[in-house]
């Protein structure tokens, strides 16, 4: 008999094990992920469920609810695809070729995730506003960038320009140069090489970095607040909209608008998911 | 190797390159650049005086005081969830995995949301917490709880992936040899996961102190109070004061450089020791 069988406080269902503890710390960890995260989400979908399907889609359909969610949509889309067109060359600038800096800007690619929302906000609100360093530029010309539709856009390129960089790095890192020689030896010219060969493998990267780049804008609010000038109708974000219902007591409008974003940004994952599980089989590489 | 044939010419490099840097310098170093200029732009007096207000330093206070709270509990989560997913086969274990991500996938409004919901004066226990005479809303129990919420995945997903690949072979060994099971965690498998571990507290803390939407939900922005550095750079930025508020942005923006210098060095010189993910 074994010394785990005489373990009698060994909970069933981990396989038995010599190492302690598991009782202790998977009790400890269950317990606090539903404290802190599970039941809180849960109230939310309770709450919103309490409006019914219908309910739901009759606060999501109103105009001024429509029209935050559609700003936060398209905008977000507009932002990653951006992300995933700098976000590839950046990458591919990193991994491939040598430049005086290279480590500095390595490093300063991941300055979205540690600066905090709110300092990006009024960082960006003053370089963009019209006398502001780049504001200033555009000004003579009438265009107008923060405070407008534009302005969240540029917010939205800043916070998600990390994600399809560190996507895409690790996968071209990877990437075996003898293909590339092989597709040269076989007589393509580079630019064929590069656009038939190089990016078909990178595309799973690119998608994965865009979708986790459009869920995280769909969702931000720190830096996009200072920027976008909060007009309803025209440059309102859904979470702001959130916010507006919180302090009007509406719980249950901002709990259905809530639900609408959790289910996009669900959506994205979902979509995530998918693209690594093709590229698995397709590639043999997430 | 001719260029052209293996690599691309001269031309096309440094035109990538100079797009690469070109959208790199717009923006991010123009963004962190304007914040220090800002700060400055009434000279280091001004931007020295910023501080002297009251209320910033309660603010400065708080971000400590809610960020020593929420990285420890983040830190014991991360270390319990790592000893029981990577030392243990249990069934369901990747849907427990996925579940530790979630609050990445959630907006950091809807984070503080749930909390209102749960808590505020219309919420589901709210009328209990009323009874008690605790306010968790609008106080700072509420901030702490949302700043929780939010920095919860990022100690557990530096430290899961190193553990599991380390295996158990070392903590076997230690008990073979007599240690308890407590002392082998604290011999053998924690020196084992020390730079990922640090890699996670840096991470947790940056946001844990940065965080905006989630903790403006829930604080109720009574001055002096219920303000955290972030929701101060914000009440002082809406009242026109950009001197005061890019000044305490800017003590943000070097916790940032700061953050962002440690875990730069730390893939370079521990990248081995980190998670699978982080080694370049």
């Amino acid at each position: 008999m074994s010394v785990t069988a005489l373990r009698g406080w060994t909970p069933s269902i981990a396989k038995p094990s010599v190492l302690p503890g598991f009782g202790l710390t998977f009790g400890f960890a269950v317990s606090y992920l539903s404290l802190i995260v599970l039941i809180p989400l849960a109230v939310l979908v309770w709450r919103a469920s309490a409006l019914g399907i219908d309910g739901i889609w009759r606060v999501a359909t109103t105009p001024r609810v429509l029209a935050a969610l559609q700003v936060s949509f398209f905008i977000s889309a507009a932002a990653a695809t951006v992300n995933v067109v700098f976000g590839a060359i950046v990458a591919w600038v990193l991994v491939r070729y040598d430049f005086p800096g290279k480590r500095i800007f390595d490093a300063a690619v991941d300055l979205p995730f540690a600066l905090p929302t709110a300092v990006a906000g009024i960082a960006l609100a003053s370089l963009y506003a019209t006398n502001g360093w780049i504001g200033a530029l555009f000004a003579p010309w009438g265009i107008k960038i923060a405070f407008t539709p534009l302005g969240i856009f540029i917010a939205l390129v800043f916070i998600g320009l990390p994600f399809v960089v560190r996507t895409v790095q690790p996968v071209l890192q990877d990437f075996e140069r003898e293909v590339e020689e092989a597709s040269a030896t076989l007589g393509a010219g580079r630019g064929q090489t590069v656009f038939r060969v190089v990016l078909p493998a990178l595309v799973p990267a690119l998608l994965t970095g865009g979708a986790l780049a459009f869920a995280r804008a769909v969702g931000e609010y720190g830096s996009v607040i200072f920027i976008a000038g909060n007009m309803p109708f025209v440059s309102e974000i859904a979470p702001l909209l959130i916010v507006t219902r919180l302090e009007e007591f509406d719980y249950a409008g901002a709990s259905a608008i809530a639900t609408v974003m959790l289910v996009i940004s669900f959506a994205a994952l979902l979509a995530i998911n998918s693209i690594q599980a093709f590229s698995r089989r397709r590639f043999g590489h997430a | 190797m001719p260029d052209g044939v293996f690599g691309e010419g001269r031309l096309v490099r440094w035109t990538l390159i100079a797009l690469a840097v070109g959208f790199l310098v717009l923006f991010l170093v123009l963004p962190l650049l304007a914040v220090f200029t800002e700060a400055l732009r009434r000279g280091a007096d001004a931007f020295f005086a910023s501080f002297d207000d009251a209320d910033t330093q309660a603010a400065i206070r708080l971000t400590l005081l809610v960020a020593a709270i929420a990285v420890p509990l983040n830190l014991v989560f991360g270390l319990s969830a790592a000893w029981a997913i990577a030392k243990f086969e249990f069934p369901g274990k990747s849907v427990l995995i996925s579940l530790i991500d979630l609050p990445f996938s959630v907006s950091p409004v809807v984070s503080g949301l749930v909390y209102v919901l749960l808590f505020g004066a219309k919420g589901l226990l709210g009328p209990l917490v009323d009874d008690w005479d605790f306010k968790i809303i609008f106080a700072v129990p509420g901030i702490v709880l949302a700043t929780i919420f939010v920095t919860f995945p990022f100690i557990a997903r530096e430290v899961i992936p190193l553990m599991q690949e380390q295996g158990t072979a070392d903590e076997e060994a230690a008990l073979t040899l007599g240690a308890s099971g407590f002392r082998t965690f604290l011999t053998v498998t924690l020196p084992n996961v020390r730079w990922a571990l640090l890699y996670g507290v840096l991470l947790c803390n940056a946001r844990a102190m940065g965080e905006f939407g989630a903790v403006s939900v829930v604080s109720g922005h009574i001055r002096g109070l219920t303000n955290t550095m972030p929701l101060q750079v914000e009440i002082l930025y809406n009242e026109y004061n950009f001197v005061a508020a890019f000044a305490v942005a800017s003590l943000l923006a070097g916790l940032a450089l700061v953050t962002l210098g440690a875990k730069s060095l730390l893939e370079w010189r521990h990248g081995d020791s980190l998670s699978p993910a982080r080694r370049h």
